[in-house]
């Protein structure tokens, strides 16, 4: 049975397109069929951190209006047989996404893949809210910072009441998966700790990705983080999210300090 | 241990508790007020109503604020009325 999944925040900057990017690549190495969707309208960026932006010809506001059938707008991942994008449109408006247009979209890629995953813009804004309004399951991707929990909790408030599933009575089912966790600086009480952020959103934990270069590093080359270093502990982290929402048993990993030499030194001579 | 140290030397606290506590306070009233109308834009809009019967103003110099404290919250309401209010309201009559 296929399952939509929106990958939100309501703040930018905080990992959505990544995390979209990332999920998906683990979702479809296990084997499932996966398309991610760019709901982004205007500032479209997961085709760029797919490593697809050249080959880019129709998008998601193309098929919304009849322009183009979706098999012709859908581009195809050159590394994974079953990763698939629909690119959102760069020159178009968002109010181009009506909810009839973007519902039946929804419904076509449901009969086609196992896992349709929507990448939402920040926001709260019609973009956002058509990127989550035909959700089945929803991460919400949150910083250790307040501005981020907040938004976050917005979002939540949005999710359990303008989603379809929300005015059937249904509910969507919600993730947290905190991302940019610095690990040295929790331990010195200047971040918000993943208990902290949970209690705070009352929502269950997808996982913590840990700050890393290897993120950038996957952005630059256009390549998801779980394929460009899977050893990495960004990748691993990512990897075993997919698993739980599978509905795996994983144990969760706190990413902890890994100390190099130099700090090994100094600690020794402060001790 | 050391981290302690060193934050005892600079003198500052861990600001994360500080951040938990303010976002569970807003929080709280932000939750609370999710659905409802937006009160200071009603509050403002009955309070022009009222006082534009009697005196003529500048809905533009109208200003509606809401302090909230721990104890008590303030509803503050500036408006700011032309000298020549009697006068220019004898005109209008």
């Amino acid at each position: 049975m296929s399952k939509v999944l929106v990958v939100t925040s309501g703040k930018g900057g905080v990992g959505k397109t990544t995390t979209t990017a990332a999920l998906g690549a683990a979702l479809a190495q296990r084997g499932d069929k996966v398309v991610v969707v760019d709901f982004d309208v205007g500032l479209r960026n997961l085709d760029l951190v797919m490593g697809a932006e050249r080959r880019v010809v129709f998008d998601l506001i193309n098929v919304v209006q009849g322009v183009a059938k979706l098999p012709q707008a859908l581009i195809k991942d050159k590394r994974l047989e079953n990763l698939w994008l629909l690119p959102a449109s760069q020159t178009r408006d968002k109010d181009a996404l009506t909810e009839e247009g973007v519902g039946k979209v929804i419904d076509d890629l449901r009969s086609r893949f196992d896992w349709v995953i929507c990448d939402s813009p920040a926001g709260i804004e019609r973009g956002a809210s058509m990127a989550m309004r035909f959700a089945d399951e929803a991460v919400i991707v949150t910083n250790p910072e307040v501005s981020s929990v907040r938004d976050s909790d917005r979002i939540i408030g949005m999710l359990d009441s303008k989603t379809v599933r929300a005015e059937k009575g249904e509910r969507v089912e919600k993730h947290i998966l905190i991302t940019r966790y610095n690990p040295s600086r929790a331990a010195r009480g200047e971040m918000l700790t993943i208990d902290d952020i949970l209690e705070i959103l009352a929502t269950p934990l997808l996982g913590i990705i840990p700050e890393s270069q290897d993120v950038l590093r996957a952005s630059n080359v256009g390549t998801p983080v779980t394929l460009s270093n899977a050893e990495g502990a960004p990748a691993r982290a990512y990897i075993d999210a997919a698993r739980r929402l599978c509905g795996d048993t994983v144990p969760m990993q706190v990413p902890t300090e890994r100390k190099g030499f130099m700090d090994r030194l100094l600690r020794r001579r402060a001790a | 241990m050391s981290m302690g140290l060193l934050r005892l030397l600079r003198g500052n606290k861990a600001s994360a508790p500080v951040a938990r506590e303010r976002l569970q306070i807003l929080l709280a009233h932000e939750r609370g007020l999710r659905g409802q109308p937006d009160l200071l834009g009603v509050l403002r809009e009955e309070i022009l109503a009222v006082v534009s019967k009697h005196v003529m103003l500048d809905p533009t110099k109208v200003i509606v604020r809401l302090e909230r404290g721990d104890e008590v919250s303030t509803l503050e309401v500036d408006i700011e009325v032309p000298n020549d209010f009697e006068r220019k309201k004898a005109a209008v009559a």
